[in-house]
């Protein structure tokens, strides 16, 4: 059955109020999820004072600050620090996003509470076991299949053509969609997700790509795809602002296209 | 969580386990006729909201001379379809997304097939017992 509750190893403990810095006029306060899986206790939540004329404006500026300045066991994945590559994506004020393309100054009053991306395993603190969700993007074969000779140079794409992909190329996998997907939640296991149909839908109207109907044929499951009930959360955490949910109504307007 | 990655008795790889038994190759038609139907109900629900007020605190006799209207019965027995098989495809979602034991998860599937038949066959049998004037 779904669950509607953590599991009693995951319920979540008061941590340690961690010292304001000293000297410091202007702070702000972070409420972070640590779990160790080394110390054999339930997640807590820490809370850290991170000082602002410090620091830069992002989220991820006050992490980076929190681990070089105050603990640096905190744990979280990044890279790019300029919503890129989607290494940092974490839920952040109860909504999922890239840490460092959220400003502090955007989360309202009170303290910026940090959360890893919801229900995946966590592998320590703000890091989660992404496998599954990359081996579904994996099954999608996300990449050209043709059987027509390769040309001599590059195979060839019209101005409209390559439009149709606007809106697609442009995810970078950071998982925020998926993870905020009630669907997903209960059904990761059979239902593709969001970010995965968005890729598929990026192949399916690759106009050079000669796999369409066989990329509908693995999609066309009532779970793969219809899980998906339109609840739309893929297009509110998208921190890229695309709308996956647009892209799996496409797909499934072009399974009812290829049977009418 | 209830993922995957939870079962640690298998060592398949993750692209084995998220590829399973293959894709269904279908869904299309539950998806389509949950439009149809829904769209059916769009255009028949005013004609029944003014046949159910047309009914309202009226006695057996007024009832059977309304519902013995062809135009009153056909759009009656039209919603009722229409609801039922919508109401069906929409049981059976809900079953699939919250019910993961795959026993349980069939005979709550075989019970939603039952119940809704029941329900559309009672429903169109009262409406048609009225308009025959029985």
């Amino acid at each position: 059955m779904a669950e509607f509750t953590l599991p009693k190893n995951s319920k979540i403990t008061e941590g340690k109020t961690w010292p304001k810095p000293q000297g410091a006029t202007e702070t702000r306060e972070f409420r972070v999820y640590r779990w160790n899986p080394d110390d054999g206790k339930n997640p807590r939540v820490d809370t850290y004072h991170v000082n602002l004329s410090d620091c830069g404006p992002m989220i991820l500026d006050g992490l980076i600050w929190i681990k070089n300045n105050i603990d640096p066991t905190l744990t979280f994945r990044r890279s790019c620090r300029e919503g890129v590559c989607g290494s940092c994506a974490m839920n952040i004020d109860g909504t999922n996003t890239l840490a460092c393309t959220r400003a502090m100054d955007e989360v309202g009053d009170g303290p910026i509470k940090v959360n890893p991306l919801p229900h995946q395993p966590v592998v320590k603190d703000l890091v989660p076991d992404l496998t599954n969700f990359y081996a579904q993007y994996a099954s999608i074969e996300p990449w050209l299949k043709t059987t027509s000779p390769t040309p001599q140079k590059e195979w060839r794409q019209s101005h409209e053509d390559r439009q149709r992909l606007d809106g697609l190329y442009e995810c970078i996998l950071c998982a925020c969609c998926s993870t905020s997907c009630p669907s997903y939640w209960w059904n990761s296991d059979r239902f593709l997700g969001p970010a995965a149909l968005l890729q598929a839908n990026r192949w399916v109207n690759d106009s050079r790509d000669e796999a369409t109907g066989e990329r509908l044929d693995n999609l066309e499951d009532p779970f793969r795809l219809y899980r998906c009930h339109t609840i739309l959360n893929c297009a509110k955490a998208c921190p890229k602002g695309l709308n996956p949910s647009k892209a799996i109504a496409d797909l499934k307007f072009k399974m009812v296209e290829r049977q009418v | 969580m209830s993922g995957p990655n939870s079962s640690m008795s298998s060592i398949r790889t993750p692209l084995a386990r998220v590829r399973g038994l293959g894709s269904a190759r279908s869904g299309t038609s539950d998806f389509w006729r949950q439009r149809v139907t829904a769209v059916a109900m769009i255009v028949l629900i005013i004609p029944v909201i003014v046949v159910v007020m047309m009914l309202l605190g009226r006695n057996h006799a007024a009832a059977t001379q309304i519902l013995g209207s062809p135009f009153v019965v056909i759009v009656m027995t039209l919603f009722t379809i229409a609801s039922v098989w919508h109401m069906k495809i929409g049981m059976q979602v809900i079953i699939e997304d919250y019910v993961h034991d795959e026993k349980l998860k069939l005979a709550l599937i075989i019970g939603n097939n039952f119940f809704s038949v029941a329900v559309a066959l009672a429903a169109i049998y009262a409406i048609l017992k009225l308009s025959f004037g029985v």
